[in-house]
């Protein structure tokens, strides 16, 4: 099975990405942001970073990149696409997922490793028993999810909600557990198919007790493994 | 050359952490008339001649602006 990791004039998790991937016993090739051919992939990960500098709003230029009009028709078509950090703004900058991504509310940088909490969704990479903790870094500065009141009770009754930020026990704080101040405590979101699924947290950073804890890595396997199940 | 000016705005009801924490700056300065704050873009546009607004509004729908988030104001400002 091949992953594609695009990479966007200042990506910076794209390595990490193809080394978790390759970790895990798959292949992972890198996919240039002006490149318009996807033959071959079986996933495609938006990896994080700060693509065109950020500038504008993070996301905004990256998402008329040659490879996102491919990148739309894959997901159209059902195919695995996964956006982690800046790669969750960009989706939904291209409106693949709803919503968008705010500055974070106490306006500080934040990087550390936080708990989240596997939520009941449709997510179709996601094979977690519900209400599972697991502690993933994030490291943003634009993590601060926001949408409108319709669309977050879509989210909900859709189950497109697919991880909170939560308490270490796997509880939610009553005025939000979110460090970074996201609405309804979302981490990680999905669309109504289930294909597109977006995330602030970096699984790819921990995958190794060395480095980060192995958390990471119980995530990026359901994934790898879902997805295969897919590719068949 | 035609100029026009672009306010970009977050919407009512979106949370702005600048404005707020410039809010709160302001208040405890002692300025306790301050109610709101609200921090955005400006943006200066050049184009050629003759571009009418509604091409401008495109390029804030596709690109200068969120329409998720964020609202904008367009001014034609007259020659460069």
């Amino acid at each position: 099975m091949r992953f594609g990791v695009v990479v966007f004039p200042g990506s910076n998790c794209d390595q990490d990405v193809v080394h978790a991937v390759r970790l895990l016993g798959h292949e992972a090739a890198y996919v240039w942001h002006g490149d318009t051919d996807l033959a071959g992939y079986d996933a495609l990960v938006l990896p994080g970073g700060f693509s065109y500098g950020d500038y504008l709003r993070c996301g905004a230029v990256a998402r008329f990149s040659p490879v996102m009009a491919e990148v739309v028709r894959f997901a159209e078509r059902g195919g695995p696409v996964i956006g982690i950090c800046n790669g969750f703004q960009i989706l939904t900058e291209a409106h693949l997922l709803p919503g968008a991504l705010l500055r974070n509310a106490d306006l500080k940088f934040i990087c550390r490793a936080v708990p989240l909490r596997v939520e009941p969704s449709v997510c179709r990479w996601v094979e977690l028993p519900k209400g599972t903790v697991l502690r993933i870094p994030i490291n943003h500065n634009e993590g601060n999810y926001i949408c409108d009141q319709d669309t977050l009770r879509r989210l909900q009754d859709n189950g497109q909600i697919v991880l909170r930020y939560c308490e270490p026990d796997g509880t939610r704080a009553e005025g939000g557990s979110a460090p970074n101040g996201a609405l309804d405590d979302i981490a990680g979101i999905c669309n109504v198919a289930g294909n597109v699924f977006g995330l602030m947290p970096h699984p790819e950073r921990a995958v190794d007790p060395v480095s980060g804890g192995t958390d990471g890595r119980h995530l990026l396997t359901t994934i790898v493994h879902r997805v295969e199940g897919y590719a068949g | 050359m035609a100029r026009f000016e672009i306010l970009v705005t977050y919407k009512r009801g979106i949370f702005d952490p600048p404005g707020a924490t410039a809010e709160r700056a302001l208040v405890n300065l002692g300025y306790d008339e301050v109610h709101s704050v609200k921090i955005g873009k400006y943006i200066q546009l050049e184009v050629a001649d003759g571009t009418p607004e509604a091409r401008v509004r495109e390029m804030c729908d596709r690109l200068l602006a969120n329409p998720v988030i964020e609202e904008y104001r367009i001014e034609a400002v007259g020659e460069a």
